[in-house]
């Protein structure tokens, strides 16, 4: 019932791309220039616009996404063809170089395109691999809940805490503020958990520690536990150490569920501004070309 | 002021709009009366509005007629420009009058109050409004200051301790409400919380295991007493699972609902055409009830807005003082009516539509005038036509003059034309089960109909035993013919209809199980039906039938057990047929044996793939208990595509004046199903009950949407169970198409609303006290105003969003049973 954009309309773009593919290669083969092959060629002039009026369709996806009553086909329609001519695009505009490339603003607009394609088709990957994963670790529930839930979960916890000697309080107090999770693309990307916790020592001194994935809290409550020897504190304290437990597993999902949607939508951070990188070396390259023709 | 044994000319129940203007008309004539109010304030229940609430004066076209104003503005300002009305005419009104009990007749009434107060009058209005009175406690202590029935801003109340006494959704809204900065405990008469919306449920559930409200099952409260002395101001003694428990407070919040006023205005005499819930209580057209000298105006008498009532208050005053009125919407009976080729004044019109229409001759002048002011004329050119097989339309027709042709097409292609001729009706099919037309209609030549909305009718149909049985019997003698016997003339299928029965039944009843005897065959009418079989220890869900199907087929084919057991996924009504008149119809229609037989092989195929997967049949259970059962057109999102960029949402603001009416990422998912909170645009659906002006429609293609003229009552957000309407006020000028490429370069044009979809209880006040334009209700109209179809789906880049009906999206899972 649902189709996936590379299935849009039984993949009608990826055969009009690969016959657009299969006509330049052919063309190219059959053509023998008397020059080595290069852009200033009649078939070059011809790859060459078909690829600058390629580029400047595929940009205009960012346009077509955003005009919401656009009745111009369906913006899935549009990344079907989006993916798909953007590869054939690949192959007309290297048929267009003719293998010549230097250091120069027209390899310069071939790199970044190829960038562009490159991270296009990183994107394609991503599109398919982390949708169902993203799912499955948010079991039904919006991130704005799991915060929510982790939020309710603290209170309970500090309510319990009251109950309990101070330094339980202190350690479930500092743990709900000093929770640190994500930050840079990196930190997200990599998940890394700066947490802290304040716990107080054997000694009876408070310290401010590392808390990865809610482990020093769990420990120190476990200790904590075995410890008690008064039914109702250790009633309390284990508790705790389940609201905490369920806490790590929140905790767990939305750092996990934030590297899915990192994943998920930094390439764009990449295709975008170097497609715009792009336009200006298109510009430059097709000016200079006819400047020096 | 008169004393309490002269006998009054007019006695006035209830100070509403309808009351307060009769009284007006009274005091301004110098009529002798008194108007009876029982709260403390005139206006009881524009009183109970929110806060600064935009009231409108819908319907616009309606002119006031009334010695008091009245103009759409804020709450507070119509409040206070009645009081000076009542001042300036000096109108004789009490409060905290409650009347318990009229008896009596024209000119010896006498009405009995609260305080045991007797008055006499000539003639009494009643004027009591719909809302009737909270329930009350019903224990010692119930009427101590601290006991409220509303709660207008939660708040109001710190550190307090709060019994909210009740488990409906409004219990349930408060008691979590309050929590945020009290402790609150909620009690429950019952050991769970049924028949709420589960958003709700979840809500206070989860409340209630953070330990954030206390919940007494199984309670009810004894005792309240004042304990000046104690650490609470008050002592509410409850009777619990564990024995008696004593809980201090400072407050009690009772939500226990509203008694009807219907049996106290039963106890006065007047008489009500049906028990049907929605019957309006039998009037004459100068809205005399049964009881001869008292009158019912107002919400009460059908009429659910503040200008129509206070029309009324007027009218009737006249009326009783023995002065002719013309009604206040004459000139828009005469304005509707002046395209039709009679020369004839609006009540001989009326007349004349009574006479030639069988279905409407019995109907009472008044209510048939109101469905008139209702309905709209129609001359429609010969060959026009008045609707089209398939569209979703649900009004209903009824010939004036000339002819129509019913153009049915069979499943084979053949086409036959049904002529009906004047005083005729059609449109009931669809009026009925909420599904598309089932065919299409040709005006004749000089044909003049009447069209009237689904409500009016319904509203009639209630209130009318009358029309519901020939237009029940009309509908199952069509249905018989559209569905088994088209060749057959009408007349002779009268002898088989009038053997079928109608039948209801309940969500989640069961219409015949599996093993029972198969004797009769059900015509599913409205609503919708599961199917499921016993697969070892557990049933299984097979399959889904919607309206204008068939279910039962196969014990009347010759085989004597029912094979699966069917179930009502909501309200249902079907037509049942037994088999011998089932046997009469294979008689007169000998391809009919064919056709049931295909079906019921397909039926089979379908059966046994689903039977082999479970999962299949776990989702179809699951898109059920989502409205699956009710839905015409169900936003899913496939999860394995879903890339979460909310495009989605961002389309829908963007092509709705900056407010998403879908929430992309709220709501349930199984097996990679998510179904987001948005419409389902129900066959029947929930929402369009009790909406004062009537604002909720639906269109040709099925779309539920809101019209201009909504009023902004929240009745609507409050019904719908899937929670997809919320109040919003008008857009706001928005930024332009600008700076739109790069990441991050500012808001967006999609953003500054994309996210301000209301998480579904918006009992929002109106902040820092600036007028703002109106709140007003906003849900999916699925875009029916663009064109292209539902925006969400077309801005979607992966193909994750789609809208199915329930029927492709059933058979999809049916077919891919096998593969999964
Ligand atoms: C939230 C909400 C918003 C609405 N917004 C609008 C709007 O914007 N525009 C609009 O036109 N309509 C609106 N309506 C509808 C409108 O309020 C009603 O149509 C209107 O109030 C009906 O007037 P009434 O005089 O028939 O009855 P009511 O206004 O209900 O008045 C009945 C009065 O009778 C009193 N009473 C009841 N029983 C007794 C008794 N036994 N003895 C003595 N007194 C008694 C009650 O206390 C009350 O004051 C809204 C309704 C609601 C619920
Ligand atoms: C020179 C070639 C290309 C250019 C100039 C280009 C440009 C763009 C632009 C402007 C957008 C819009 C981004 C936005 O506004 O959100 C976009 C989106 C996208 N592009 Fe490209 N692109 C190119 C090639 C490709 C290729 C080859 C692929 C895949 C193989 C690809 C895959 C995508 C995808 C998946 C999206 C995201 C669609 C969405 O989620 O809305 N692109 N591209
Ligand atoms: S708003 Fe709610 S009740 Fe109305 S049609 Fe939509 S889902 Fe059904
Ligand atoms: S649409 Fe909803 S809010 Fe508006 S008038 Fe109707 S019921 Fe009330």
């Amino acid at each position: 019932m649902h189709q996936s954009f590379l299935q849009y309309r039984g993949k009608r773009y990826l055969w009009i791309g690969l016959a657009l593919c299969v006509v330049a290669v052919l063309a190219y083969g059959w053509h023998a220039p008397l020059s080595p092959p290069n852009g200033g060629t009649w078939l070059g002039y011809t790859l060459g616009t078909i690829g600058a009026l390629l580029i400047l369709w595929l940009t205009a996806l960012g346009v077509r996404k955003r005009s919401y009553s656009s009745t111009l086909g369906t913006v899935q329609g549009w990344v079907s063809a989006h993916v798909y001519l953007g590869l054939a695009l690949l192959i007309v505009a290297t048929l267009h170089t003719g293998f010549q490339f230097g250091w120069n603003v027209h390899t310069l607009a071939y790199v970044l395109m190829v960038f562009v394609i490159g991270s296009g088709l990183f994107g394609v990957v991503m599109y398919l691999r982390f949708p169902e994963a993203m799912s499955s670790n948010r079991s039904g529930q919006t991130r704005a809940q799991m915060l929510q839930e982790i939020a309710d979960l603290d209170q309970r916890a500090l309510r319990i805490a009251a109950n309990l000697p101070a330094p339980f309080a202190e350690a479930i107090g500092s743990n709900r503020d000093r929770t640190a999770v994500g930050g840079s693309a990196l930190a997200i990307l990599r998940a890394t958990d700066a947490s802290q916790v304040s716990l107080a020592g054997e000694d009876g001194v408070v310290r401010l520690q590392a808390n990865p994935a809610q482990r020093a809290i769990l420990d120190w409550l476990g200790r904590e536990l075995a410890r008690s020897t008064d039914a109702e504190r250790t009633r309390r304290v284990d508790e705790l150490v389940n609201l905490m437990a369920a806490r790590r597993t929140l905790l767990r999902r939305i750092v996990q569920d934030a590297r899915n949607v990192a994943w998920l939508q930094l390439w764009l951070y990449v295709h975008v501004p170097v497609t715009f990188a792009l336009l200006g070396a298109l510009v430059a390259h097709v000016v200079s070309v006819f400047l020096y023709w | 002021m008169p004393g309490v044994s002269d006998k009054l000319k007019i006695a006035i129940v209830g100070a509403g709009p309808g009351g307060l203007s009769s009284a007006a008309r009274a005091a301004e004539l110098g009529v002798s009366h008194v108007l009876l109010e029982q709260s403390p304030a005139h206006a009881n229940t524009i009183q109970k509005y929110q806060k600064g609430k935009h009231v409108m004066a819908e319907p616009n076209v309606l002119p006031l007629r009334s010695p008091l104003d009245f103009q759409a503005g804020t709450r507070e300002a119509i409040l206070a420009e009645w009081e000076r009305g009542l001042a300036k005419h000096s109108v004789n009104i009490r409060y905290g009058a409650e009347v318990v009990a009229i008896s009596g007749q024209r000119p010896d009434f006498t009405l009995k109050l609260k305080n045991g107060e007797q008055l006499q009058a000539e003639t009494v209005v009643f004027a009591i409004g719909m809302q009737g009175n909270p329930r009350r406690l019903g224990i010692p202590g119930e009427d101590l200051p601290c006991v409220q029935n509303t709660l207008d801003d939660p708040a109001e109340f710190t550190g307090e301790t709060i019994v909210v006494v009740g488990a409906g959704d409004a219990a349930i809204e408060n008691a979590v409400a309050l929590a945020k900065q009290n402790t609150v405990y909620i009690l429950n008469r019952s050991a769970e919380f049924a028949r709420v919306k589960e958003g709700n449920l979840n809500l206070i559930l989860k409340s209630i295991e953070e330990g954030k409200v206390g919940c007494f099952y199984n309670a009810a409260c004894v005792s309240l007493t004042a304990t000046p002395d104690g650490e609470k101001p008050y002592s509410l003694v409850l009777n619990t699972e564990q024995g008696e428990a004593v809980v201090p407070c400072n407050r009690i919040v009772a939500r226990i609902g509203a008694i009807p006023p219907r049996k106290f205005v039963e106890s006065c005499g007047i008489k009500f055409p049906s028990p049907d819930p929605a019957a309006l209580p039998v009037l004459s057209e100068r809205y005399e009830s049964s009881v001869p000298g008292m009158y019912v105006i107002g919400a009460l008498a059908g009429y659910p807005l503040i200008k129509q009532a206070m029309n009324q208050g007027y009218e009737v005053t006249e009326t009783i003082l023995g002065r002719e009125v013309e009604p206040a919407d004459e000139p828009l009976l005469a304005e509707k009516f002046s395209r039709l080729p009679y020369r004839k004044s609006v009540g001989q019109t009326l007349a004349l539509m009574q006479q030639r229409i069988p279905l409407f001759t019995e109907v009472n002048a008044l209510v048939f005038r109101e469905l008139m002011l209702g309905s709209k004329v129609h001359t429609p050119a010969a060959g026009e036509a008045i609707f089209r097989k398939n569209d979703y339309t649900n009004s209903f027709y009824t010939i004036v003059d000339g002819s129509v042709e019913i153009e049915l097409v069979a499943e084979s292609g053949e086409s036959r034309r049904i002529p009906l001729g004047t005083g005729q009706f059609f449109g009931e099919m669809s009026l009925l089960s909420g599904r598309r037309r089932s065919g299409t209609v040709y005006a004749g030549k000089d044909c003049v109909l009447i069209e009237s909305p689904r409500r009016d009718i319904l509203k009639l149909m209630n209130s009318d035993d009358s029309v519901r049985k020939v237009v029940d019997r009309l509908f199952i003698a069509r249905a018989i013919q559209t569905g088994f016997a088209p060749g057959t003339p009408f007349a002779e299928l009268e002898p088989v209809a009038a053997r079928a029965e109608l039948k209801r039944y309940r969500k989640g009843e069961t219409l015949f199980a599996e093993g029972e005897e198969a004797d009769r065959l059900l015509l599913i009418r409205s609503g919708s039906v599961s199917i499921s079989r016993r697969v070892g220890e557990h049933e299984v869900v097979i399959s889904y039938v919607a309206a204008g199907n068939y279910v039962g087929e196969m014990g009347l084919l010759g085989k004597t057990r029912r094979n699966a057991t069917v179930r009502a996924t909501v309200p249902t009504e079907v037509v049942s047929l037994d088999a011998e008149a089932f046997g009469e119809l294979l008689q007169r229609n000998p391809g009919l044996r064919g056709e049931v037989e295909s079906t019921m092989q397909k039926r089979f195929a379908s059966n046994s793939r689903m039977q082999g997967s479970s999962e299949s049949g776990d989702m179809i259970s699951f898109l059920i208990k989502q409205g699956l059962g009710e839905a015409t057109d169900l936003l899913l999102i496939d999860e394995t595509l879903c890339v979460g960029c909310d495009n989605c949402e961002t389309a829908c603001a963007e092509t709705h004046g900056g407010t998403s009416r879908l929430d992309r990422a709220a709501g349930p998912t199984f097996a990679n199903v998510h179904v987001p909170t948005s419409c389902r645009h129900c066959e029947d659906p929930h929402c369009m009950r009790e909406c004062p002006p009537d604002a909720i429609r639906r269109a040709p293609n099925g779309e539920v949407y809101i019209q201009d003229n909504c009023i902004g009552c929240g009745n609507c957000e409050r019904n719908c169970p899937y929670g997809v309407i919320h109040m919003a006020y008008a857009p706001e000028p928005k930024p332009g198409l600008a700076s739109w490429l790069l990441f991050g370069a500012g808001p967006g044009p999609g953003d500054v609303h994309a996210k301000g979809h209301v998480d579904g209880h918006a009992h929002g006040h109106a902040h820092d006290g600036k007028p703002k334009a109106p709140k007003k209700a906003v849900k999916c109209d699925m875009c029916k105003d663009q064109s292209g179809g539902p925006a969400c789906v077309r801005a979607c880049p992966t193909g994750a969003a789609l809208r199915v009906s329930p029927e492709a999206f059933v058979e999809f899972i049916s077919e891919s049973a096998v593969e999964r």
